[in-house]
């Protein structure tokens, strides 16, 4: 029997009225209908029935928190750097935790890692495990260092992901990292992965 | 009998099981008192404490507390467990619910807190706190568990430890807030959208995808836990709440929802969430948690006080909606007997079973496993183990994770001195 899971239904509580923005003014008192027909028109259409208590944000003001990067590299910054430079800023910035070489620290080993096949807990390391290099840039800039997350400029950024790809030697020792570089960088484990139910992803 | 070892019919009490009452004991921490003149106790003589604005549990349940992983706060990933075998009935306390926090509870001021929702929206929109909690509210009881709980039960020897190192990462809450999908209708949803991408306001600000079907079906923006407002822990002033699905995705803190047209294949979700297959490959994207029973009462650390009358009692649970039907075995598998359902079993929660049990004292073996409404089976753990595999050596780390989205059930030896142990079976 195939698994089964929730359907994309709508749940039943919302109300599906799209209102012309014409026949507001009648059927609402002025005010709101004002502020309603000014959204309307503007959005070209708005549910009547909801609420509606967001306010319209520019994608220009979301900027400072719209930090996701996509594994097709939507959303990386300009900027670039290398695993030299990448080096320096481990050190200062990073060895700390991670260990001077990037191995032996209190936190994760970012160098190495064993088979897969070696046993179902084998340790998931960037070199055995992740599956996208644009991963790395974003989870550096979002959450690392640990202790003080996103205080890396892009350039930093760019540099330590050049740098732990270069010491797993996924990239040369030259490569530099940047916007159109990092989406290429094929991850060795790119195609070790299902999705536990495939009729679920969209 | 229903079934062997001493298991009793789950009505047995409500049809005129009066007969037993001579019998109860209970499960003892120590032994009971035997029979004595009753005098006045020193509390009934003087005036009482004074009642608190927030009360806090009498000064004997202060063993009734979750465990911690990292208590110091070391950098890395805390865990607080809830003690599920000194809880009883179907929801969790605020203050027992599990947390995994990958960098501490942020200490967020309501007042300033905004959700945006952007991406692939007719138009992008901000909310604060104040305008969510004026939206039309629902109140739903849902299990929230971690990808990882009953991790432990992948050792391929049974770890010696209870019910609250293994089972201790789901908890139960009536959730309150607004439909995901009312905001989304506002927002107006391209339809070249396909996934949301969930983020919190924690030093991490941990992200994950979340499937749009999913954001529309039953997702909600959860404001208030068992009728407070959410613990710090877990996500206050604002979380998501994807019934039925891996707790990670749950996103705490929640400041931002972007609509995209593919995953954004966060360390979470392409790294710490998928599980390493016995041939080499991995799963990713495991949202559900599926369907899953463990007995509570007894389990280890409640030593049974003699033979003679004892309930048996767990939690079942799945994503896949109700849970129909748990059967509880008394003698290792050979004969099983189908438990009670605490009323009302809702959907994507707890359900609470039951069974009236009468121990003869000789070792017995107890399980449980659950059906739900969807025809969802808790597989045995054999079955789990042959397709997800378990460790070449003994788990010695409770707190280790050697993979993740464990269902099979759970087995407890009682011993004829009326100690619980964990065993295969
Ligand atoms: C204070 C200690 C600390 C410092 C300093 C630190 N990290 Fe980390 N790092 C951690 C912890 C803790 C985790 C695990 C996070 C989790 O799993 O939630 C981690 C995880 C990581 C990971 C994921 C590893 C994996 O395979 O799972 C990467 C990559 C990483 N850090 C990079 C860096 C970089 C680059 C720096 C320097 C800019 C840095 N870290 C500095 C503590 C630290």
């Amino acid at each position: 029997m195939p698994r089964r899971h929730d359907g994309p239904q709508r749940h039943r509580d919302t109300e599906k009225i799209y209102l012309k923005p014409l026949c507001l003014c009648v059927s609402v008192a002025r005010e709101s209908a004002i502020a309603f027909g000014i959204a309307a028109m503007m959005y070209g259409g708005v549910r009547a029935q909801s609420p509606n208590l967001g306010t319209p944000i520019a994608e220009a003001e979301v900027a400072g928190w719209d930090i996701s990067i996509l594994p097709d590299g939507t959303g990386l910054p300009p900027g670039s750097g290398t695993p030299a430079e990448g080096a320096t800023i481990f050190a200062a910035k990073c060895a700390l935790c991670h260990g001077p070489e990037a191995r032996g620290g209190t936190n994760a080993a970012l160098v190495g890692g064993a088979p897969l096949t070696n046993g179902i807990d084998t340790a998931k390391t960037i070199a055995n495990f992740w599956p996208y290099a644009t991963t790395l840039f974003d989870f550096t800039r979002r959450a690392m260092p640990w202790q003080a997350p996103r205080t890396l400029t892009s350039d930093e950024v760019y540099a330590l992901t050049a740098y732990l790809l270069s010491i797993n030697k996924i990239i040369g020792a030259q490569d530099v990292m940047n916007a159109q570089t990092l989406p290429k960088v094929r991850m060795p484990n790119r195609d070790g992965f299902r999705p536990r139910f495939p009729e679920m992803i969209p | 009998m229903a079934a062997g070892n001493g298991l009793l019919h789950r009505r047995a009490f409500l049809a005129g099981g009066g007969t037993l009452a001579a019998a109860f004991t209970g499960y003892a921490l120590s032994d009971t008192a035997a029979a004595q003149q009753l005098t006045d106790d020193s509390w009934s003589r003087g005036r009482g404490a004074l009642i608190p604005e927030y009360a806090s549990p009498s000064a004997f349940e202060k063993g009734v507390a979750r465990t911690l992983s990292n208590p110091r706060g070391e950098p890395r990933t805390q865990h607080a467990r809830t003690p599920h075998h000194l809880l009883n009935g179907t929801f969790t306390p605020n203050g027992l619910h599990f947390v995994i926090s990958h960098s501490g509870a942020p200490d967020i001021d309501p007042a300033t807190h905004r959700l945006v929702i952007h991406g692939l929206v007719r138009r992008p929109l901000v909310f604060s706190l104040d305008a969510i909690t004026r939206y039309p509210l629902v109140s739903r009881m849902h299990f929230v568990e971690c990808g990882g709980n009953s991790a432990p039960m992948f050792s391929n020897e049974p770890v010696q430890a209870g019910v609250q190192a293994i089972h201790g990462l789901v908890s139960c809450a009536e959730w309150t807030g607004v439909m995901l999908s009312t905001l989304l209708d506002e927002a107006g949803i391209d339809p070249g959208a396909t996934w949301i991408i969930a983020e919190g306001s924690d030093s991490m600000a941990l992200s994950r995808s979340v499937p749009i079907a999913k954001a529309l079906d039953d997702a909600m923006v959860a404001i208030y836990q068992n009728g407070e407002r959410l613990m710090p822990g877990n996500g206050y002033p604002m979380r998501l709440v994807l019934p039925g699905w891996e707790g990670n995705m749950q996103v705490k803190w929640l400041r931002r929802l972007e609509l995209v047209d593919q995953p954004a294949m966060s360390y979470y979700e392409a790294r710490t969430y998928a599980q390493v297959l016995p041939d080499g490959t991995a799963y990713q994207f495991y949202f559900l948690q599926d369907v899953k029973s463990f007995i509570t009462h007894p389990s280890p650390g409640l030593r049974l006080n003699g033979p003679g009358f004892y309930e048996i009692s767990g939690l079942a649970y799945s994503a896949g909606g109700r849970i129909a039907k748990v059967m509880v075995t008394a003698d290792g598998g050979k004969s099983w007997a189908e438990a009670a359902l605490q009323e009302p079993v809702h959907a994507k929660a707890f359900a609470r079973f039951r069974i009236p049990w009468r121990w003869d004292g000789s070792p017995v073996v107890l399980q449980s496993r659950a059906w739900d409404e969807a025809g969802h089976v808790q597989p045995t753990r054999a079955e789990v183990v042959a397709r997800r595999g378990q460790t070449k050596a003994p788990v010695t780390n409770l707190a280790a994770f050697p993979s993740q989205h464990y269902n099979g059930p759970t087995s407890w030896a009682v011993e004829t001195d009326g100690n619980v142990r964990h065993v295969y079976a």
